[in-house]
């Protein structure tokens, strides 16, 4: 494995002149970046005030979700409608766990940690289930199968209402920051603490994984999956493998959901949020996580924005409650199209793309 | 076993609708192998379409007629304006771009109209006639079924019968060959797209007044069961389309009307992996099947 390693990283330094004489192995050089967010992140939530804390928080749990699918659908080239019902799977088992916990008493702040481990878990069995299902569908079918997945949540929520409490939802019970961190320490900058240390390292295993044996197998399945066979790779092993991870990703960032709102509905995981997910990683770039943050943001961004937007027009309360509503759905739409048609990279391939541009302009050399 | 005569009944009506809808994506399929997942929501747009004109005019059949021709005017809009643009090479881009439009459609729908249910009004009667003592079909279920057969039958028609069905056919079958012989192969498609979503819109005019009523998402369930019935078929053939579309209603009617209308989209969703996992190229699938 250390030569495939270092084989890797002579690789990626023959490519980017920038990263030249950088010889940490690939784990550490991500741990390393990943500790410099962290840092940043905490520098930054006390600059900031509770409602923006909040806000990252939630970028921080979407982030979880369209990393893992960015990994399903940008490398190995599977399309999921489903994500959003991943996330419920997530979030909904995160409540169920959580409740279990408060009905014996047990109310520690760190028993978050197993039930985020758990839900994590569900998730990735509820993926096996579906990957399993999907390695032998191929673009429009696996689209479909996944779109029904999607429309089944309210449904059986509403079924098993006795479990789920329907449309209603459940509370999830959520332990206050530590007292050590002193009285009147805000909530939301907990949270923002919480969910940024759980994405890390969510991210981290993603990151490493991309690089790896298995990140290499899933290109090759996209690209060639006759030519990934003829190499040795199990073409159906690798996709339920891609599967049942970006599924574990999606359940975090749907737990992690479930923390910051304090309570799971259906409303919340319709079919609207699987698209959503999608058009947030197509748009930051598929298939790169620096595309999947991008995407992430925009997912909390867009919808703040137009209500700033809104609120610069007089409109009567119906009209402006119709157009707060469905503008950020329309503006999405219309730049999925647009980047689909004209950027098929997206944001982070727009901006490499500058980055490249630049060099050639100034080389390393002169510079 | 009235009541099992009654939802069989009911069920072919409902299939009937299922029918006309997995039609209009097998249409596309054989076109241009897209799955049109903005058929739902354009099919929705154009019920809206009919209710502007019918609250305009007060004429019912005045909207119906704007629906559809809204339908045919959409479908080639899309074709023109979005899907050609699309780079064809990845299979998952048009998907991809289908489900943006679906998406700006439901936005720019609420944005106009709202995200309240509308009243959908229906032309006829939708109490079941008695005959013996026993409830059967409704004058509107009859008014559905000549409806579907109309259609279906000019489709037919059309593709068998015409000059321009075997251009289309020849565009759909060998693209390049066609255009060799003068065949205007982009004209077909978009042609195809035109009369996909009229059938798509005709389907939405006949099943939005048996639902809860007009709504932009209003179709979203419809799409999921007329696709599943579309791959129960084999999405490459037509009577597969048809045959699929009433199976489905049948199956949705039982499952509602014995175990409750909460798990329709349950029923579904097993169905489509049931055959997706044992007979992934339908029903009528040739016997060189398409791998899937």
């Amino acid at each position: 494995m250390s030569a495939t390693r270092a084989a890797a990283s002579v690789r990626a330094a023959a490519v980017d002149p920038a990263r030249r004489g950088r010889s940490l192995p690939t784990v550490v050089r991500h741990l390393v970046v990943a500790a410099g967010v962290a840092l940043l992140v905490l520098m930054v939530s006390y600059q900031l005030d509770s409602f923006r804390n909040f806000q990252l928080a939630t970028v921080a749990a979407y982030l979880c979700a369209t990393a893992g699918l960015t990994v399903l659908t940008g490398l190995c080239g599977q399309l999921s409608l489903g994500h959003g019902a991943l996330m419920a799977t997530g979030a909904y088992t995160l409540a169920l766990v959580q409740n279990a916990f408060a009905e014996r008493g047990l109310t520690a702040g760190g028993l978050l940690v197993v039930s985020l481990v758990v839900a994590a878990l569900a998730t990735v069995v509820v993926g096996a289930v579906v990957g399993v299902a999907a390695a032998r569908l191929r673009g429009p079918y696996l689209a479909g199968l996944t779109l029904a997945v999607a429309v089944v949540v309210p449904a059986l929520t509403v079924t098993f209402d006795g479990v789920f409490n329907g449309e209603q939802g459940l509370a999830v019970p959520v332990a206050p920051a530590p007292a050590g961190l002193g009285s009147y320490f805000p909530h939301e900058r907990w949270q923002l603490w919480v969910a940024t240390v759980a994405t890390l390292l969510c991210l981290v295993l993603l990151a490493n994984l991309v690089r790896s044996r298995y990140g290499r197998s899933f290109r090759a399945v996209r690209d060639d999956e006759v030519a990934a066979r003829l190499a040795g790779i199990h073409v159906a092993r690798t996709q339920v493998v891609a599967f049942v991870i970006s599924a574990g990703s999606a359940g975090l960032g749907g737990a992690l959901l479930a923390v910051l709102a304090q309570s799971v509905s259906p409303g919340a995981f319709g079919l609207t949020l699987s698209l959503f997910l999608l058009m947030a990683v197509v748009i930051g770039g598929l298939g790169r996580l620096a595309g999947a943050a991008w995407g992430a943001f925009l997912l909390v961004a867009l919808p703040d924005l137009t209500h700033s937007l809104t609120n610069l027009f007089t409109l009567s309360p119906a009209a402006a409650q119709r157009l707060e509503g469905n503008l950020p759905l329309a503006i999405f739409g219309s730049t999925l199209i647009a980047v689909m048609i004209a950027a098929p990279g997206g944001v982070q391939g727009l901006l490499s793309r500058l980055v490249r541009a630049l060099r050639a302009r100034w080389p390393a050399g002169r510079s | 076993m009235d009541r099992f005569l009654f939802l069989t009944l009911d069920g072919l009506s409902r299939g009937a609708v299922y029918a006309a809808f997995a039609l209009a994506l097998v249409l596309i399929w054989r076109a241009g192998r897209i799955v049109n997942f903005a058929q739902g929501a354009m099919a929705v747009a154009a019920a809206y379409v009919a209710y502007s004109v019918t609250a305009a005019t007060g004429s019912y059949w005045l909207g119906f007629g704007a629906a559809l021709l809204a339908g045919l005017l959409l479908g080639a809009v899309v074709d023109v304006a979005v899907m050609r643009l699309v780079d064809h090479r990845s299979p998952l881009n048009p998907v991809i771009v289908a489900l943006g439009l679906v998406l700006l459609i439901q936005a720019v729908l609420g944005m106009v109209y709202g995200n309240e249910y509308l009243p959908a009004r229906a032309p006829f009667s939708r109490t079941a006639l008695t005959v013996g003592g026993t409830a059967v079909l409704s004058p509107y279920d009859l008014f559905v079924f000549a409806t579907v057969g109309v259609v279906g039958a000019a489709l037919v028609w059309i593709f068998t019968r015409t000059a321009i069905g075997l251009r289309m056919r020849a565009a759909a079958f060998a693209p390049e060959v066609s255009r060799l012989l003068g065949v205007n192969v982009g004209g077909m498609l978009t042609l195809g797209w035109a009369l996909a979503s009229g059938v798509g819109a005709l389907a939405a005019m006949l099943v939005i007044p048996t639902g809860l009523g007009l709504h932009p998402y209003a179709m979203d369930l419809v799409f999921v069961s007329a696709f599943t019935a579309a791959v129960l078929g084999g999405l490459d053939s037509p009577p597969g389309a048809v045959v699929g579309g009433l199976g489905v209603g049948l199956l949705l009617s039982y499952v509602s009307g014995y175990a409750g209308g909460d798990l329709i989209p349950l029923a579904v969703l097993a169905l489509l992996l049931t055959v997706l996992l044992l007979r992934p190229g339908g029903l009528f699938a040739p016997v060189t099947a398409r791998r899937v």
